[in-house]
Parts: C-alpha cells; sequence; structure tokens
C-alpha cells in the first residue's frame, strides 16, 4: 500500500515498522513532527525529553537493555546532545541506535547552518542520507539493521526539505523486536581510560567494515545516463540534479560515511567529467579529492544557503536568468495577534532596557516596532549572557538589563545558567515567558505543562518552583496582558540587588479560544498611531476620505480581542463594543 | 523541468491554511494516480511571516521545488505575496489572487509602502483572476475556509473529480467541519472569475 508522508512522517513510519521501542526528542524545527507522529503508535514508548542531551541519553539507556532506540533533533541540538553521542560512537550498541539530525540550510528557522555530516566523521558513526519520503521511511529500519549488525550508532541525517517535503511512501508492515533482559558488559558501556582506549582500537576496526559495506550498500546505486558527466551526489541534492542534467550518469550516494570508495573509483573511471552536487560543505568533494579524483564542486555551487535546481543550474550557466528586481515590503514573521509576550517587550522598549534574548517565538520581540532584544546566541544563553554584561558592564549597567527566556527553553537549558548565578552572587533579572507550552515548534508540551507527550498526566513541575529551590529570593508571577502590573513588576526586579525572577504567565494565543474583536472609533481616534508601537498585525493605519491624517483601524479577521492595545489609547477609541 | 508535469505555487501569508489547502490539493492528485511532490515551510517561517508551498505533480517527479518560471498556476491568498512569487509563474502559467490585503508590520511601522496600484499590477499577468474569497467566507460565517474556495476555484482549472476533492477534504479536516468545508469548496468553484 502507498500514502502521501512528509519526511518526517516517514521517518515516523520507519521506526515503527523497524520494530523501535523507545523514541525520544526535543522539538526543534525542522525536526519535530517525527516524534509527534511516532506518538500516534502505542508499540513505541515516546518522551519530549527537556533537551537534546538527555533524549539522546534516556535513548542511549534504553539500547544498553537491547531496545531498539531512535532520538530526534533539530541540526543544532546536536550541539548540545554531542558529548553522549560521541560517546556512545565508542560504546557501541546493543539494541539499534538511530539519532535523527535535521539540519537546516537556508536557515528558515534557525541560528546557523551547520553541516551535521561532519559531526559523524568526528564521532566516527555511520551516517545514512535520504532523497526523499520514501528513502526516509526505508533508510530508518535499514538503519536499525546496520546499527545492530555492524555495532555503531548511525546518523539518520535530513535537511529542511526532506523532513518538509510530501512524497509517495510504500508502507510495510512492522517487524517486532525483542528487547530481551540487561546484561551487563563494562569494557562496552563503562568507558574509563583503561575501557575507552580499547574501544578506540575497535571504533577503527568498525569504520574498515562499514567502508566496505558502504561499497556494497545497495542504495548507494550508479544510475548510468551519458557518460560525458557523472553526477555524484546524495540527499536532497540528489532530486535537484536529475532535474538540472537529465543527460548525466549519476552516482547517488546514500550511505555517505564511510564513502564506498571502490565504487566511486569504478564510476569515477567510467565518465569523462565529474560534478559533485552536495547542499552544504564540501564533504563528499574533500574526500573525492582526497582519493585523487578529479571533481568540481564548490568553486561552482554556493556553500551558503540551501540548494535549489535553479541555483545549481545557474551555477553551470553561461548566463544567468535575470529577473526584474520588484520593490516590495517584506513580510518578516511576527508575533500573533493576541501574543501574550507582547506586553513584556513593549514595556522592554518603553524602559529602554537591554535584554539578553533566547530561542523561540519570543526571539520575535527583536523586531521592529518592539525592538526589545539584543542578543540571541543559542538555547539558554539569555541567562548566562546577563551575568556576563553585569560582570563586565558593573552594577549600575546591570539596572538597565534584563534577561528573556520562554518556559520550554527556560527547562532546556536556563536553569544551570541561573544556579550559576545564584551561586556566584550575580545581580540577574530573569523574566520568564511563560505561554504553558513549547509554542514556536507547534505547543510540544514540556514539564510545565504536566502533559506527557502522548496527552496523559504527568507530574508537573512549575517554573516558579525551581526558581526558588535555586536560591532566587524575589519571585514574582505577572500577568503580561497588564501593562501596568508588567511595568511596576520588571522596575522592581531591576532595583532588586541579587537575582531576581519574574515569571510572565499567560497561555499562547493560539491555544485560546479567541474574544470578540475590537474596532477603533474613528469620531475618537486621532491618529496618534501609539497603538502601533505594540506591533500587533491586526493593527494598520487608513486613509478616511474625508481627512488628511491617516486613522488606526483594526483587521476583524485577525483581532483575537486581546485588549493590549486598549490600554495604550490616550483617547479611549478602542472598543469591543458597538 | 516542464515535460507533462503539473507545477502549482500555493502562497500566502502564515496562518492562512496554506499547508491545508496544499495537502488537500496534493492528496487529491494523489488520488488520480500521480507521483506527488510537495515542499513547506514550518516554524518561524510560519508565524504571519511570507508563505510559500510547491506542490508538483505528474508521472515521475523528483525535485519538490518548482523553478521560477516553471509554475503552471500561482495561487495566493494574498496581493503583495502574489506579486513576490510572480516570478514563479511560467509564460502560459494561470494567476489566481485572493482580493485580499494584509499588510505588514514592516509597513504599519513605516518603514516600507504596500503598492498602492497592486491590482493593476496583478492584471498585467495575460491569465490573471482576482476572486473575492473573504466576501464568501463571511456569507458561510467562517473566515477559516478561504483556504478551501480559494482551492475551488482553483479546481476548476485542474481535471480531477469531484469525488477525489471530497475525499481529500475528508482526510485533512476535522469531521465536525467537513460538509462547511466541503460548501466552501462548491462554492469556490462556482465563484465568478
Amino acid at each position: 500500500m502507498k500514502t502521501l508522508l512528509l519526511g518526517n512522517e516517514a521517518v515516523a513510519r520507519g521506526a515503527w515498522e523497524g520494530g523501535c521501542n523507545v523514541a525520544t526528542a526535543y522539538p526543534g524545527t525542522p525536526s519535530t513532527e517525527i516524534l509527534e507522529n511516532i506518538n500516534r503508535y502505542s508499540e513505541i514508548y515516546t518522551e519530549w525529553s527537556v533537551n537534546e542531551k538527555v533524549a539522546l541519553e534516556v535513548a542511549a539507556g534504553a539500547c544498553f537493555v537491547g531496545a531498539r532506540v531512535l532520538v530526534a533533533m533539530k541540526h543544532v541540538g546536536l550541539n548540545v546532545a554531542a558529548d553522549p553521542m560521541f560517546s556512545m560512537g565508542y560504546s557501541g550498541v546493543t539494541g539499534g541506535f538511530i539519532i535523527v539530525s535535521a539540519d537546516d540550510p537556508g536557515m528558515w528557522s534557525s541560528q546557523n547552518e551547520q553541516d551535521n555530516r561532519y559531526y559523524a566523521r568526528h564521532a566516527k558513526i555511520a551516517v545514512l542520507e535520504p532523497s526523499d519520503s520514501n528513502e526516509a521511511k526505508l533508510f530508518t529500519v535499514l538503519g536499525f539493521e546496520i546499527s545492530e549488525k555492524l555495532d555503531t550508532p548511525i546518523l539518520l541525517r535530513l535537511t529542511t526539505r526532506i523532513c518538509h517535503s510530501l512524497g509517495v511512501v510504500e508502507l510495510g508492515k512492522r517487524k517486532e523486536h525483542n528487547v530481551g533482559a540487561y546484561v551487563r558488559d563494562t569494557k562496552k558501556r563503562l568507558l574509563l581510560p583503561i575501557h575507552a582506549r580499547l574501544r578506540h582500537i575497535i571504533v577503527e576496526k568498525r569504520l574498515q567494515k562499514l567502508k566496505s559495506y558502504s561499497d556494497r550498500f545497495k542504495y548507494n546505486r550508479i544510475e548510468w545516463g551519458g557518460k560525458k558527466l557523472g553526477i555524484i551526489t546524495s540527499g536532497i541534492a540528489y532530486q535537484y540534479a536529475r532535474e538540472v542534467f537529465p543527460e548525466a550518469s549519476f552516482l547517488k550516494l546514500s550511505l555517505t560515511f564511510p564513502l564506498p570508495e571502490k565504487l566511486i573509483k569504478r564510476f569515477s573511471r567510467a565518465v569523462k567529467k565529474i560534478i559533485v552536487v552536495e547542499e552544504g560543505e564540501p564533504i563528499i568533494e574533500n574526500e573525492l579529492k582526497a582519493m585523487g579524483i578529479k571533481v568540481i564542486g564548490k568553486e561552482k555551487i554556493p556553500i551558503c544557503g540551501e540548494l535549489t535546481p535553479e541555483i545549481i543550474r545557474d551555477s553551470f550557466a553561461e548566463k544567468k536568468r535575470s529577473y526584474p528586481k520588484k520593490k516590495m515590503p517584506l513580510r518578516p514573521p511576527v508575533l500573533c495577534p493576541g501574543c501574550p509576550h507582547r506586553g513584556v517587550f513593549y514595556i522592554i522598549n518603553k524602559l529602554k532596557l537591554t535584554a539578553t534574548g533566547d530561542i523561540g517565538c519570543y526571539t520575535l520581540g527583536a523586531l521592529p516596532p518592539l525592538n526589545a532584544m539584543d542578543t540571541c546566541i543559542c538555547m539558554g544563553a539569555s541567562v548566562t549572557n546577563a551575568q556576563g554584561l553585569e560582570r563586565a558592564g558593573g552594577r549600575e549597567f546591570s539596572k538597565k538589563v534584563v534577561a528573556v527566556i520562554g518556559d520550554s527553553t527556560f527547562f532546556h537549558s536556563g536553569i544551570t545558567g541561573l544556579v550559576n548565578a545564584v551561586y556566584n552572587k550575580a545581580n540577574l533579572n530573569l523574566l520568564i515567558l511563560d505561554n504553558s507550552t513549547t509554542a514556536m515548534t507547534g505547543h510540544q508540551p514540556h514539564p510545565g505543562t504536566g502533559k506527557l507527550a502522548k496527552g496523559s498526566a504527568g507530574k508537573r513541575v512549575l517554573p516558579e518552583e525551581i526558581v526558588r529551590g535555586c536560591g532566587v529570593e524575589m519571585v514574582r508571577i505577572g500577568d503580561p496582558n497588564n501593562l501596568k502590573e508588567t511595568e511596576t513588576l520588571i522596575k522592581e526586579a531591576v532595583n532588586f540587588d541579587g537575582v531576581s525572577v519574574i515569571v510572565f504567565r499567560r497561555p499562547c494565543a493560539l491555544l485560546v479560544k479567541p474574544s470578540q474583536p475590537y474596532w477603533i472609533d474613528p469620531e475618537k481616534c486621532i491618529g496618534c498611531q501609539l497603538c502601533l508601537k505594540i506591533g500587533c498585525p491586526a493593527i494598520g493605519l487608513k486613509f478616511p476620505d474625508d481627512r488628511e491624517k491617516p486613522l488606526a483601524v483594526i483587521d476583524e479577521v485577525l483581532c483575537v480581542g486581546c485588549g493590549l492595545c486598549v490600554q495604550v489609547c490616550p483617547r479611549d477609541a478602542i472598543t469591543n463594543k458597538r | 523541468m516542464k515535460n507533462n508535469n503539473k507545477n502549482i505555487v500555493i502562497c500566502g501569508v502564515g496562518g492562512q491554511g496554506i499547508i491545508l489547502a496544499s495537502n488537500v490539493l496534493c492528496y487529491t492528485a494523489f488520488l488520480e494516480g500521480y507521483d506527488v511532490k510537495k515542499s513547506e515551510v514550518h516554524g518561524m517561517a510560519q508565524r504571519g511571516g511570507s508563505v510559500i508551498t510547491h506542490v508538483r505533480f505528474g508521472k515521475k517527479i523528483y525535485s519538490p521545488l518548482i523553478e521560477k518560471g516553471g509554475a503552471d498556476f500561482i495561487l495566493a491568498f494574498e496581493k503583495l505575496e502574489a506579486l513576490r512569487y510572480a516570478d514563479y509563474l511560467d509564460k502560459n502559467g494561470v494567476i489566481i489572487v485572493n482580493n485580499r490585503e494584509i499588510v505588514p508590520v514592516s509597513v504599519l511601522v513605516g518603514s516600507e509602502k504596500y503598492p498602492v496600484d497592486i491590482n493593476k499590477k496583478l492584471k498585467r499577468y495575460r491569465k490573471a483572476y482576482l476572486v473575492d474569497a473573504e466576501d464568501t467566507a463571511r456569507s458561510l460565517k467562517n473566515f477559516r475556509v478561504v483556504n478551501i474556495i480559494l482551492l475551488g476555484f482553483l479546481a476548476r482549472f485542474l481535471k480531477f473529480k469531484r469525488q477525489s476533492w471530497y475525499e481529500s477534504i475528508k482526510k485533512y479536516v476535522k469531521q465536525k467541519f467537513v460538509d462547511l468545508n466541503i460548501e466552501a469548496f462548491n462554492q469556490g468553484i462556482s465563484l465568478n472569475r
């Protein structure tokens, strides 16, 4: 039977068919739908872990018992999970172990475009790179088998255009995997230097075996066409290259570390000229060059950004196609109408504070007209960056600094920084924007929600309880939709000596039923535009026929009736009564 | 890239139901026996930002992305977004535009201007249709169905069976909204050009 699946849905289906027993993840675009879809299978234990390191370690523990495990994350999540991944590279596996890395070339929703195929080489574990949804499912099933057969974790490397592309998938049945009983094996799993030294030797031997396996792997395949041009490619770039070079011969690589050297040499002898079409870093290209093969690659095809068929075509065209430049306004993402973060950013902007930011929807508070964020480095860095600002900038400066973090990010990696600040006697003002969900990635639960991955009740862990447990002396809870209260609380916090935390709690606007939309009385509106300062996409300007000055208007389709704008209007022109 | 494959760009503003509409389109093409691929954007790009999805179907599809100048259809849920992605249109392609302006925040804060003569600009395309989907949605008392109304309008250009569309709507729409969405689809098909 066939159906249509997103790449991420296909990985979930592959996990199920491949007998996966335990799956863990922390949400992150473009990886999130993998665990969301595994949640539908009752045979698999799933959890949203608090961060990627935790997710990978829980999966590793299950693997020790003999379970088939899958852990999914976005590319930068693997930075967080790198420590246990490297050790698992040495330790090897008991049950099949798949680490899914969803890379984001083009940075659709990320802070960098790191190419995690490098990680696999660094940790000396095998890489599988599907090029569409069908392969995403197939390689997940095969991944468990290869992992067990060759005693290696598998890095299943996806990219945004694999994760979020829909394609036809051939469905199979589930093959149950028997977990068995735990067997102690300290030489394998207790990485004391004395054991690890021996493991390193085993890892090097494993790489040799993997190399010959790669040569035999049937999805590393040659598709013969004309012999004038040979294309060596992998992942989504394969699909693009098929469109751009219909006459060429193709070496389509799927197990891309270690590379199938014999196969590559056979292919390269048969064609006149070779182009390596790969997205991101010149990884295959450099390894081919090290094999002594002459190839064309990144001198033509860009390293920055994602590839498209067009970019590849233009890279080799004599004349690039050009399109007339159109001058038109950009439409970057914005905080939604009714977003509970808006009030806090409005006050940060009003008080002209320096705000260290973090990763989530609330990073959008950085955009005009709110302009309420100075930094965004990585998950959890708001807390620690603010501490550093104070240490170098001094106490007076720190009275103008706040750290802003979301609830899910706080659980992910804000807590350690907070303990550090308390312990080191910092003057730190942390604002936890608690919308009681992981909003940006599509509303996954976390400890603060008390809900588990599959929807049942877990144990709720409240941020303010953690904060008090960390030794924070000033802890407040506020409603960010009350601008007066928000301003008072923030002023109190910045003047507090020591560490202060305000939890601004209000649920994500997308999870609340919209109230009656507001409208602006044109008889009362004086066109002062103060309501535009809150940056709500539902408020715009309109030129009435009889006036020269534009008046503010509310878009009834977009307004959810949060009432924030009412609080900034000096003329009481905004009302929800007709 | 051209051959007999059909390439359709669906674009608009995050939150307008573009992904749902493109899912319904894809599954309908799949039910009609085609190979189908679609590329969409999630996460940061969805929060009220500019959104484009690429839908392709035919005998065998490699790339999920359409090249500029390669779209047989553009279905735009918002006028500025229609203009933004109009370069994707094939010279014989059809562009269907919802007669709706959603003003981006960059315009609201005064740093940029919404194009004033946008209807004129859009009508320059040979086969352009301006559709009042919000009016129809208002008569159905639900602005959420704008996406399916527009999909209905597109449907008249595609030779799919009505039954395939309905089956596809049933797959992607919550049970209690199926009738409403089928009504919206039917109204979209019979909307004035």
